[in-house]
C-alpha cells in the first residue's frame, strides 16, 4: 500500500537554554534571583527530547518529514538552538525576549508554542505539513516547574503522555504506544496523534554532536520571532516577591568507627525497629 | 487623563475587594485501590491553612470509590467531599479528568486547586490550569492566603533546592492552582467530624484520545519511600543489584526503613526506577536518612536534604554528602553495614 500523505510526521520540540545542571547557584545579594553569570546549557531533559525526535527518524525514515526545535529567551538561547540543530533538527525557531527580564511563564511558553503549532497548522497545504508530535523536557532544571507539556496539550485539546521512559509512534495507525514513569512503578498507555510528550531521564542517552554537524548546524534555519508576533503576553501572572538560599546545613563532622555511629544514632533516639 | 487614570483605579480597588471571598480550596485526593495517598493527606494540611472551606474530590471506579468517601469524611478540615464515579475514572488519565475538573470549576466557588505533588496530579491539574488559563505552581512548601486581598504567597523551592522562591498569586487568578510538597506538610488526622458528601455526575469522554493499557507497580513490603521516617539508600558503590539488596535490605529490615538510590545506582540497574531519589525522583524528609556509598550530587541532595539526621558512609573523604551529613564515617560501607547491622540487632 502506498503510504498516504497523512502518515507523515512533524515534530516540534521546544528547548530551554538553563544553568547547567552542575553548577552551584547563588542567590544574588538583592534577593531577587540568581546569579546567571554562569555557565549555560541546553536543559537536560529538553536534551533527551532533541534526541527522541532524532531517534524517531532514525527508525521511522522518511515518514518524519521534520525536526523543528523551538526556544523562547533572550539572545543568547540562539547557542541552544544551534546544539539542537547539530544533534539533528532540521530548523529552529527562535522568539526573542529582551534581557535582562523575567523569563517567561510556562503558561505563555504554552501560548507561545500554540500558536506556533496553529500557524504552521493553518498554513498547511496538507496534513503531511501538520505538527502533530511535540517532544518536551517533563521540566526545566531552572524553575522546576514542569507544567509546560501539559498545558500546552490542554490548550490545543490534544492527548498527552508526561514522564515518558520509552515511546512508539505507529504512524500507519496514527497513535503512540508510550511508557510513563509513575510513583511506585510505570504506566502504560496507548495515545492517538497529535501528541505532547515529556520525557523522564530514562527516555535516552543523548548524543553528543560531532564536529561536522555542528558546523553543517550553522548552516540550518533559524527564524526569528518576537512575542507579538505571535500575540502573546508575556507579563508574569505571579510575583515574585524573593528569592532566598535555603537554610544552610552543617555537616555534624565525622566520626571513627561503627560503634560511635550508633551512638550517635542511639542519642537521635534511632534503634532497632 | 489622570482622572480617567484615578477612577479606573478606584474602580479596580473596589472590585477586588468586592471579589475577595472565603477561599474555598478544592483537593484532588488521590487513592490506589482504595488506599488513600499520604501526600494527598499532606494536601489537605496544607489546603486547611488557607483559612477556609475544604472540599476533597475523590474520583475512581465504583468498587473503590464509597469507601474512600467514608474515611476523608472523617478526617480533620474537611468541609465537604466530592465525589465521582465512572468506569473511565479507574485510572486517572488527564485527557478524561480534565473535562470532570472543568465543568465543576465552571460553575463553582472555588478559589484554590490543591493536590498533592504526584506523578498524577502533576500531569492533570497543569492542563486544567490552562484551560482556566491560570497558572499551576509546583511543589510548594508553605502558604499564606491574605482573606482581605483574595492573594496567596507560596514558597517553593528552584533549582534543585538550591534557592527558596517566594511568590504571590494575585487575587486577579481567580482560581489558583498548586501542588503540595508531602513532606513540608503534617497529613491530616482523623476528627470526630463528619463531612457531607455530594456525588457529582461523571463527565463521560467518548472516545478518548487516550486509552490506559497498563499498571506496574514495584511491589515491596517494605515502608514507601515517598513517607518512611528512616530511610536507607545506596549509590553506584554498590556494585549490583546483587549487591545493592544483599547489603542494603538487612540494614533497612533493622531499622524498618525504606530503601532509596541515587540515580548512579539506578541508571546502573542496581535498584528499580521508583526508588530514585532526587530532583527527578522522590523528594524525601524522614527522621534519618542514610547514604551508602553516595558522593552527594546537588540532584540528589535536591531530594533528602531536609531529612533530620543524614548519615553517611563513604570511602572518599571529600565526597560532598559529609557536608550535610550530620553523621559522617569514612570507611568501606561492604565492612561497616555488616557490623551495623549485626550490632544493632543487639
Amino acid at each position: 500500500m502506498k503510504p498516504s500523505a497523512k502518515r507523515l510526521l512533524n515534530i516540534l520540540v521546544p528547548v530551554k537554554r538553563s544553568v547547567d545542571y552542575a553548577v552551584k547557584i547563588r542567590v544574588n545579594p538583592e534577593q531577587t534571583g540568581i546569579d546567571t553569570n554562569v555557565k549555560h546549557s541546553m536543559n537536560p531533559f529538553d536534551e533527551i527530547a532533541v534526541e527522541e525526535a532524532v531517534r524517531l527518524r532514525e527508525k521511522l525514515k522518511e515518514k518524519v518529514t521534520s525536526i523543528k526545535a523551538i526556544t523562547i529567551g533572550p539572545p543568547k538561547s540562539i547557542e541552544t538552538l544551534r546544539t539542537a540543530l547539530a544533534m539533528g533538527a532540521d530548523s529552529a525557531i527562535h522568539v526573542e525576549v529582551p534581557e535582562p527580564g523575567p523569563s517567561p511563564e510556562p503558561l505563555a511558553v504554552a501560548k507561545t508554542l500554540r500558536a506556533i503549532i496553529e500557524r504552521q497548522n493553518s498554513a498547511a497545504k496538507s496534513p503531511a505539513d501538520k505538527i502533530d508530535l511535540v517532544i518536551l523536557g517533563k521540566q526545566a532544571i531552572d524553575d522546576d516547574l514542569g507544567v509546560t507539556g501539559q498545558m500546552l496539550a490542554g490548550l490545543l485539546g490534544w492527548s498527552q503522555a508526561t514522564f515518558a521512559s520509552k515511546l512508539e509512534v505507529d504512524t500507519e495507525k496514527g497513535e503512540a504506544f508510550v511508557v510513563r514513569e509513575i510513583d511506585g512503578g510505570g504506566e502504560e498507555l496507548r495515545c492517538r496523534l497529535p501528541l505532547v510528550v515529556t520525557t523522564d531521564l530514562r527516555l535516552n542517552e543523548p548524543r553528543y554532536a560531532s564536529l561536522p554537524n555542528i558546523m553543517k548546524a550553522k548552516k540550518k534555519p533559524i527564524e526569528k520571532l518576537s512575542p507579538a508576533d505571535l500575540g502573546v503576553d508575556y507579563t508574569p501572572q505571579l510575583e515574585t516577591l524573593k528569592v532566598a538560599e535555603p537554610p544552610k546545613r552543617v555537616g555534624g563532622g565525622k566520626v571513627a568507627n561503627v560503634d560511635e555511629l550508633i551512638a550517635k544514632l542511639k542519642e537521635a533516639g534511632i534503634e532497632a525497629a | 487623563m489622570l482622572r480617567t487614570s484615578s477612577t479606573f483605579c478606584r474602580r479596580a480597588f473596589v472590585r477586588s475587594y468586592a471579589t475577595a471571598t472565603s477561599p474555598h480550596a478544592l483537593v484532588f485526593l488521590e487513592h490506589r485501590g482504595g488506599v488513600i495517598d499520604s501526600g494527598s493527606l499532606s494536601a489537605l494540611t496544607a489546603a486547611e491553612q488557607l483559612g477556609g472551606q475544604v472540599s476533597a474530590l475523590i474520583v475512581g471506579s465504583s468498587d473503590h470509590v464509597p469507601g474512600v468517601v467514608d474515611k476523608v469524611k472523617k478526617l480533620k478540615g474537611v468541609t465537604s467531599v466530592l465525589h465521582s464515579t465512572s468506569p473511565q475514572y479507574a485510572e486517572p488519565v488527564p485527557e478524561i479528568l480534565s473535562p470532570l475538573f472543568e465543568s465543576i470549576l465552571s460553575d463553582s466557588t472555588f478559589t484554590h486547586v490543591v493536590s498533592a505533588t504526584s506523578s498524577s496530579a502533576k500531569s492533570l491539574l497543569p492542563r486544567v490550569s490552562a484551560r482556566l488559563d491560570a497558572p499551576t505552581i509546583s511543589d510548594v512548601t508553605s502558604l499564606e492566603h491574605d482573606a482581605s486581598s483574595g492573594s496567596t504567597t507560596f514558597t517553593r523551592p528552584i533549582y534543585a533546592g538550591n534557592a527558596i522562591s517566594t511568590v504571590r498569586a494575585p487575587s486577579g487568578i481567580p482560581i489558583k492552582f498548586f501542588t503540595v510538597r508531602g513532606t513540608a506538610f503534617a497529613p491530616a488526622a482523623d476528627a470526630d467530624s463528619t463531612a457531607e458528601a455530594t456525588a457529582v455526575d461523571p463527565v463521560e469522554v467518548a472516545d478518548p484520545v487516550t486509552v490506559h493499557l497498563k499498571t506496574t507497580i514495584a511491589k515491596s513490603d517494605r515502608p514507601d519511600l515517598g513517607v518512611a521516617s528512616r530511610v536507607i539508600s545506596g549509590g553506584r558503590a554498590l556494585k549490583n543489584a546483587e549487591t545493592f539488596e544483599k547489603t542494603l535490605y538487612p540494614l533497612a529490615d533493622v531499622l524498618g526503613a525504606a530503601v532509596g538510590a541515587s540515580r548512579a545506582a539506578v541508571d546502573a540497574g542496581y535498584a528499580d526506577n521508583s526508588l530514585q531519589v532526587g530532583q527527578t525522583g522522590k523528594v524525601v524528609a524522614p527522621e534519618l536518612y542514610m547514604a551508602l556509598g553516595i558522593s552527594g550530587a546537588i540532584q540528589h541532595l535536591a531530594g533528602m536534604k531536609d531529612s533530620k539526621l543524614i548519615v553517611a558512609v563513604n570511602k572518599d573523604p571529600d565526597a560532598p554528602i559529609f557536608q550535610v551529613a550530620d553523621v559522617g564515617l569514612v570507611a568501606d560501607l561492604f565492612d561497616v553495614v555488616p557490623e551495623l547491622t549485626e550490632k544493632l540487632k543487639k
